[in-house]
């Protein structure tokens, strides 16, 4: 009931409600965690996007002279103020680089693992039961078969490359998808709203697509921004066992993995991309939680502003 | 209910034998285990003979019925690098995981759905902020990172725990800390969220004008609706654990089935490879099984 009664109070206010990307920033601006997530966010996309072809040169620069040089050295350049790694060469650079290959890798695998699990899910929740059937056992198979063993295979018959990395990463997250698209497709099937559709002719591609679909991409998206989280973590903990990416490409997984022969005399080596991966997955987490209240139609009025909440 | 669970062991058969499948023929991809077991400059003939004795010279499809046919019998052959049955080496390693994830859940379990709870009680209150706060920090810490961090500060600084290894109840403790974070992290959300919705249904308002203590509220009424998706995440989260904490067990040297997995793979210890996931497959689908019989005890709605 209470679901229904919120959604008549957004029909009412909905047409003096400003245009839906100041609307969505106002949310934003609401939760001051989730707004310095985006920023912090955007600041990590920058890098990846820009790092490498800024600052590629500066973070392979040996200088044996400065190996494990300490951080906060403030009268040096601020290249170095995170420490240099055992090669003398400065973090903060090695980090921005590395940025590019971290998300891309992420960014690859839920990207695939988004597309290709939804629309399975979405067959496997709206077509006959045989499908349905020979899909679900396909995403068991993949749950319960071992990444890591996947991810040897494919070091093993292809090279170490970014992109086998991605599907490889992409593979084992499919079944999320799969099994949530599939739970709402079943839900969702059974409403007045697809009925009517189907009584009105629409084909099921037609009614799987652009009327379901729909319905069910929020809860997906929710879930495609904390499993970016699980696949950066994935893919550092793939690269810290030596099986992910190799050098000289670099990830913040591989650094942390390469600063721990150092540990006790260099904590710096591995403690500042540890960093970067917790405050990247906190900051997708914290918007991911942000996303779950905003597109709840039952939690959004504590994003909105005040007036609506009084009214 | 038992043509439910007829239903439900055909299911997970059907995926074990895929899965056998799989692992069998995508893991001999991975090369011939004769270079790694013998010498660089062992002879072709004890090359050979190192093949014969381990089955390796048969045709892929020659080596995958004998295997088959083995298995029916419950042999699932030696392990190369250890020379006993793979299943014994297995099961040791699988002890240990086992005591180790039921240790780690049961403490994570019990603690998040009490702070959750709380945090949820007062929506936006101190308290659920704080918990919120650091329930996402927990969620999102890698567990390697924390892990070596942890090492620095507790073992090699202050020495307060061992480094690594077992024997002892103090090398318990460490490799349970980190286990512990980020599965609480992502539960104490969910029963956050559960209970909010829990805590503003009608039978709760009904409670509260009865005038019943806000903490039988709490953890008699609203804890048992809201616990359906927390026993899902909880056991997606032992089910990961059960699989072996990989990263977890190599750092601390924790002998669990993880590392045994890992070690296996590297070393193209084939049968141990096979024994593994089978023992875990295995063991996530009677977990699976208990999940729901848990669900129909929670919700006498659910009926199979």
């Amino acid at each position: 009931m209470a679901h229904m009664h919120d959604k008549d109070t957004d029909g009412l206010t909905a047409p003096t409600a400003p245009n839906p990307v100041v609307q969505t920033f106002l949310m934003l601006w609401r939760d001051k965690f989730a707004f310095v997530s985006v920023i912090f966010l955007l600041l990590v996309l920058f890098s990846a996007i820009f790092g490498p072809m800024l600052l590629e040169d500066l973070a392979t620069k040996q200088n044996l002279r400065g190996r494990n040089a300490p951080p906060f050295d403030f009268s040096r350049d601020w290249l170095y103020w995170l420490g240099a790694d055992a090669l003398g060469r400065p973090l903060l650079p090695r980090i921005i680089v590395a940025a590019q290959n971290t998300i891309f890798v992420a960014a690859g695998a839920v990207f695939f693992s988004l597309t290709i699990g939804t629309v399975l899910g979405l067959i496997a929740g709206y077509t006959s039961k045989m499908w349905s059937q020979i899909i679900m056992r396909l995403a068991d198979i993949i749950m319960s078969f071992p990444s890591l063993l996947l991810a040897v295979i494919v070091l093993f018959m292809l090279d170490s490359s970014v992109f086998n990395l991605v599907i490889v990463l992409a593979i084992t997250r499919i079944p999320v998808y799969l099994r949530t698209a599939r739970a709402e497709t079943l839900e969702v099937r059974e409403r007045m709203f697809v009925q009517a559709a189907r009584v009105m002719g629409a084909s099921g591609r037609r009614i799987v697509f652009r009327h379901i679909l729909p319905v069910v991409f929020p809860t997906l998206i929710t879930i495609a921004t904390l499993d970016f989280a699980f696949v950066m973590l994935a893919e550092s903990a793939l690269s810290f066992l030596g099986i992910g990416i190799q050098p000289p490409e670099i990830t913040w997984g591989l650094m942390v993995s390469q600063g721990r022969p150092y540990l006790t005399t260099a904590w710096w080596l591995s403690f500042w991309p540890g960093l970067a991966i917790i405050l990247t997955t906190l900051s997708l987490n914290l918007l991911s939680h942000w996303m779950r209240t905003a597109l709840d139609p039952a939690q959004r009025w504590r994003l909105e502003n005040v007036r609506k909440k009084n009214g | 209910m038992l043509n439910f669970l007829g239903k439900r062991a055909i299911a997970s058969g059907i995926s074990l034998v895929g899965l056998v499948l799989l692992v069998f023929f995508l893991s001999r991809l991975t090369g011939d285990p004769t270079g790694l077991y013998l010498p660089l400059d062992a002879s072709e003939e004890s090359r050979m003979q190192f093949r014969e004795i381990h089955g390796l010279n048969d045709p892929l499809i020659v080596q995958f019925f004998s295997y088959m046919g083995d298995l029916i019998r419950f042999d699932f052959g030696d392990s190369i690098r250890r020379s006993e049955p793979a299943i014994d080496v297995v099961l040791r390693a699988f002890a240990w995981t086992l005591q180790l994830g039921t240790l780690t859940m049961m403490l994570v379990v019990s603690c998040a759905i009490v702070v959750g709870s709380l945090a949820a009680f007062h929506v936006g209150g101190i308290f659920d902020r704080i918990a919120t706060f650091f329930s996402l920090i927990g969620a999102s810490a890698p567990d390697f990172w924390v892990a070596i961090v942890a090492i620095v500060i507790f073992s090699v600084t202050l020495g307060w725990v061992p480094t690594s290894g077992t024997g002892s109840v103090a090398h318990w403790i460490l490799p349970i800390a980190v286990l512990f974070i980020r599965p609480f992290g992502l539960i104490v959300q969910i029963v956050r969220g559960s209970m909010i919705t829990a805590l503003s249904s009608a039978y709760v308002k009904t409670a509260r004008a009865k005038g019943i203590k806000n903490r039988a509220i709490i953890f008699v009424h609203a804890l048992r609706n809201a616990m359906l998706p927390v026993i899902t995440v909880v056991g997606d989260q032992a089910a990961a654990l059960l699989n072996g904490a990989v990263v977890v067990e190599t750092i601390f040297g924790f002998p669990g089935v993880g590392k045994l997995m890992i070690d296996s793979i590297l070393q193209r210890d084939f049968t141990v490879v096979m024994a593994a996931i089978m023992v875990t497959a295995t063991a996530i689908f009677v977990m699976n099984l208990l999940i729901d019989i848990l669900y129909s005890i929670l919700d006498p709605r659910i009926r199979y």
